[in-house]
């Protein structure tokens, strides 16, 4: 057992950070590789693979992953936002060079290849952009006389015309909304929030009205005989026919048409072959995770570790919640994953990169030191 | 809280703009930490909401599942449902359901039709491939690609493993007594509704309505009992398929019913078809001539001419009529087969079957009468049945006369064989008319439908007239000894291009049995027999459609319990005595 006598980094970790959220997001992984065993050799032997590509590959993903996410939850958050602006400059030109000199797949240039390495860059870009948005709008509230309203527009406006050029559209939702929502929690007024609804709003029609595919899946989602919805159908027949307890393991046969059945569809997978039980098991999960940790950014006082906290929860828990309300054909389909379910290099390393910069800032820190933090940061005002 | 000062109320050194800009953003003087915290519990608040939605849908799901159902299918393409059991009267099944797994395909959810196709053709050559590749490459959710294979096929398909190929059981029609009760019980199509006979009636009957919402999936249903007999029936379309080869006739046909119940104990119309097979059903000389076809009955109608009489009480059994020399109307000339030149006395009007005398009978009723007592049994009307074909009879449009005196012989007048078959039955049974059924119906039943149309005394009289001609009239080569029949024979002259034909003839027989205490009654009818060497040339009646009748009533009456009685007197002393005693 760790000793609390001696004052390791190990022991200060073991008896600072969240034990709970740290066992959710392992039953996460957990869960993850059960239904990567379930739901990815179809789809390996449909594209001519070894059956257990993926399910290796997974695996293989998650040592990485589990080393992020620990490695991340040690730092402190003053090493956070010096990593994350590290990381955001580095994901940043990498999703330039992905437009630039990516290989286009499915109709998208997200990826490109480092170090024989697949990397889909924009993932990393997310954590890192809300760490950085998060502390400029600490600093607002903090020290007025920085321009850091300005440069958080900035960013946003660098960040999203670049991931419209790959296009990725569910990632510019997800970013714009986050960066929003941490907006309004800086405090702003709410006819301001009204205001960015009606922006968010019209961007929405606008890409409805010019964008072609956006507007099929719209129309398809409003009435699904307009055209293919062969995903959706798939899906919703999967939880029909898994009931409460599933048909078994190995017993499903959604996988097998499904061509996303390892990543944006794992969760209709889980349904049919486990049932809704561990679907609602996963909801819990997932939501154990983010209104613990939203709600230890409520009681945190900084607001640099607040919005910080609040903006990975909101992350991580607004992707889950697309993702199954997509599979549930609650929402209009889009790509996005189901984190550390889904497979997916990229998405479940930049995944335990933000939960471990979660983890990090929601452990429990004596008041003195938070207020040393504080002071240090406060050195420089003219207070 | 503690001992700083929030941030945000002081820096007065801000320059004014920012300052502007700021309390524009955020408002003025607003302590913007407890502001963030109070945000950050509103987007807990918000994420609940999102999660208890999708929970509720999750939930939705687990409750209206359905694990062992088959994949969705959205179509409107009715999967052939359950039908109940169809039984004779004592149980036998003439129609039921086995389960036979169908083939269909998913076009929207198929990876490879063309490998697809190749696959099936392979495991069933007689496939259309061209039209299986339309199928498949049509969007729509749900194509049926082979209805009703065999258990083979299906697991060689089963084994290739062709994904968005499934099958589904269904239930198909059996009948398998194969043509025997084919007219009577009809059939049904792929999708097991009934388009003809009894079928298409179970049908109207709400088994449609049920198939419609997908009730009618279960073997619950109450087995439906018919009236026939399926013994009965298989004799009386024995004999008539060699009646009908014998005297080389175009059809033959034949009806049994309760005269008490009105219940059709047997019906057969040849040639038929099989029910299994029901495209030979749109051969149109397989139609069912006992409902389907309307006829002139000839003389058998003499029955309900004399009935008239009888009943009306102007004309008694020892009433004569003039038949000395024929009756001549316009360009009409009506004459007798059997001419006796004499005056007749009622007795032997019936049994010489003489058209003058039943003229004279009906003239002396007058035309409205004669009308008025046809409508009464029920010979101007469409008769509805369960059978969904029906005929109507072709009834003149202006009848005058003339009309009166042919109708009162059998012509002039097309009804259906069954709708006649009732009014008859009606004269023997004591006088009520009962709508004829092809269901199990009971004495009781039967009584609360009847309807007087005669005296009983005319029953009796007719019945005597009846027994009377078996015995030295035309129609004694059906006298079967121990049964007590009475019978009358009719020979029309069919109408060929608008004339009445001397050689085309439909031969009739109706015969009632026993004629004391009348249970049965018989019709045999022959469609244009022909003389062979046996008949002396002849092609009448009394030659083909009578001895028929009686090889028919030897093999049925030990079938229906009719005990065989013999040394039993005459007509006249029988009848005849208990109808005056009864006076």
């Amino acid at each position: 057992m760790v000793s609390r006598t001696e004052r390791t980094t190990f022991g200060e970790w073991w008896w600072t950070v969240d034990k709970m959220m740290l066992a959710a997001l392992a039953a996460l992984m957990l869960a993850g590789t059960v239904l990567s065993l379930a739901a990815s050799p179809p789809v390996a032997a449909r594209i001519g693979l070894d059956p257990f590509h993926f399910v290796n590959r997974h695996i293989l993903f998650l040592a990485p992953a589990i080393a992020v996410l620990i490695g991340t939850s040690f730092l402190t958050p003053h090493h956070i936002r010096r990593v994350s602006l590290i990381v955001f400059i580095l994901s940043l030109a990498l999703v330039g060079a992905a437009i630039l000199f990516g290989a286009e797949i499915k109709g998208a240039r997200r990826w490109i290849v480092i170090l024989g390495l697949n990397i889909q860059p924009s993932e990393f870009l997310k954590p890192a952009f809300v760490v950085l948005i998060a502390w400029l709008f600490g600093e607002s509230a903090r020290r007025p006389e920085m321009p850091a309203n300005t440069i958080a527009l900035a960013l946003l406006g660098l960040v999203v015309p670049l991931l419209v050029l790959q296009p990725d559209f569910g990632q510019t939702m997800l970013i714009a909304l986050v960066w929003g929502a941490l907006f309004f929690m800086a405090g702003m007024r709410m006819i301001w929030v009204m205001g960015l609804a009606g922006v968010a709003a019209a961007g929405l029609a606008g890409a409805y009205f010019t964008v072609s595919h956006v507007t099929k899946r719209i129309n398809r989602f409003l009435d699904p005989a307009t055209g293919d919805s062969f995903n959706i159908t798939i899906a919703l027949e999967s939880f029909s026919r898994g009931g409460w307890f599933g048909q078994g393991p190995g017993e499903g046969t959604v996988k097998r048409v499904l061509p996303e059945a390892h990543t944006d569809f794992v969760f209709a997978v889980a349904a049919e072959e486990f049932g809704v039980v561990l679907c609602l098991t996963l909801l819990a999960l997932v939501a154990f995770v983010v209104i613990r940790a939203l709600a230890k950014a409520m009681h945190n006082e900084e607001p640099f570790v607040r919005f910080a906290a609040s903006g990975l929860a909101m992350l991580f828990g607004m992707q889950a919640a697309i993702n199954m309300a997509v599979n549930l054909h609650l929402i209009p389909a889009k790509g996005m994953t189901f984190p550390f379910v889904s497979y997916g290099g990229s998405s479940m390393i930049s995944m335990a990169f933000g939960m471990g910069m979660l983890l990090a800032l929601t452990r429990e820190r004596p008041r003195a030191e938070q207020l040393a933090s504080q002071d240090a940061a406060l050195a420089g005002s003219p207070a | 809280m503690d001992a700083m000062q929030p941030p945000a109320a002081v820096t007065p050194s801000e320059p004014w703009r920012r300052r502007l800009v700021r309390s524009l953003l955020y408002g003025r003087n607003v302590d913007r930490r407890a502001k963030a915290a109070a945000r950050v519990g509103l987007v807990i608040l918000v994420f609940s909401l999102v999660y208890t939605v999708i929970a509720v849908r999750l939930i939705i799901f687990g409750v209206t599942s359905d694990p062992h159902g088959p994949r969705r299918i959205n179509t409107q393409d009715r999967v052939a449902t359950a039908r109940p059991d169809i039984l004779d009267r004592n149980g036998e099944i003439l129609a039921t359901d086995v389960i036979v797994p169908s083939l269909f395909g998913e076009p929207r959810k198929i990876i490879d039709v063309d490998e697809a196709v190749e696959l099936l053709t392979a495991v069933m050559p007689d496939l259309d491939s061209r039209e299986m590749r339309d199928r498949l490459s049509s969007q729509k959710g749900f194509v049926w690609l082979k209805r009703e294979i065999s258990p083979k096929q299906m697991r060689e398909i089963h084994r290739l493993g062709i994904p968005s190929i499934g099958f589904l059981n269904e239930n198909k029609r059996i009948y398998p007594n194969g043509p025997t009760v084919s007219h009577l019980i009809g059939h049904v199509n792929i999708d097991n509704q009934g388009i003809a006979g009894i079928e298409k009636w179970l049908d109207s009957r709400g088994l449609a309505a049920l198939h419609m919402a997908g009730f009618a999936t279960d073997r619950l249903q109450k087995p439906v009992e018919l009236a026939v007999d399926l013994r009965v029936e298989h004799a009386l379309r024995d004999e008539l398929i060699a009646a009908r080869k014998k005297f080389k006739a175009q059809a033959a046909a034949g009806l049994i019913t309760d005269v008490n119940t009105g219940e059709v104990v047997a019906m057969v119309s040849v040639p038929d078809y099989n029910p299994n097979n029901p495209g030979e059903a749109l051969d149109p000389t397989r139609i069912n001539r006992l409902t389907t076809g309307v006829y002139e009955m000839g003389s058998t109608f003499k029955l309900l001419t004399i009935g008239m009489g009888l009943d009306s009480g102007k004309v008694t059994l020892a009433s004569s009529f003039d038949a000395r020399s024929s009756l001549r109307y316009g360009r009409f000339n009506i004459s007798d087969y059997h001419a006796q030149r004499r005056i007749l006395t009622v007795p032997e009007i019936f049994t010489y079957s003489s058209n003058i005398g039943t003229a004279r009978i009906a003239l002396a009723m007058g035309v409205e009468h004669h009308q008025w007592y046809l409508k009464k049994m029920g010979q101007l009307d469409r008769l509805r049945t369960e059978l969904p074909e029906s005929a109507e009879p072709l009834v003149p449009k202006r009848w005058k006369e003339i009309n009166t005196v042919t109708i009162a012989f059998g012509h002039g007048l097309s009804v259906a064989p069954l709708q006649a078959v009732m009014g008859i039955s009606a004269l023997m049974n004591g006088g009520l008319l009962v709508p004829p059924t092809f269901l199990k119906r009971t004495p009781d039943e039967a009584a609360k439908l009847a309807k007087r149309v005669v005296k009983p005394e005319t029953s009796e009289m007719m019945r005597y007239l009846m027994r009377l001609n078996a015995e030295k009239g035309t129609a004694a080569k059906a006298n079967v000894t121990g049964y007590y029949i009475g019978g009358k024979t009719g020979t029309s002259e069919k109408v060929i291009n608008g004339r009445y034909s001397k050689t085309k003839l439909l031969n009739s027989f109706t015969a009632v049995l026993p004629a004391d205490k009348p249970r049965y009654l018989i019709l045999i009818m022959l469609d244009e027999p022909q003389a062979i060497p046996g008949t002396h040339g002849y092609a009448t009646s009394g030659w083909n459609a009578v001895p028929t009748g009686g090889k028919v009533i030897a093999r049925i009456a030990p079938l229906l319990g009719v005990a065989p009685r013999f040394d039993l007197p005459t007509a006249d002393k029988l009848i005849l005595a208990s109808a005056r005693g009864n006076r």
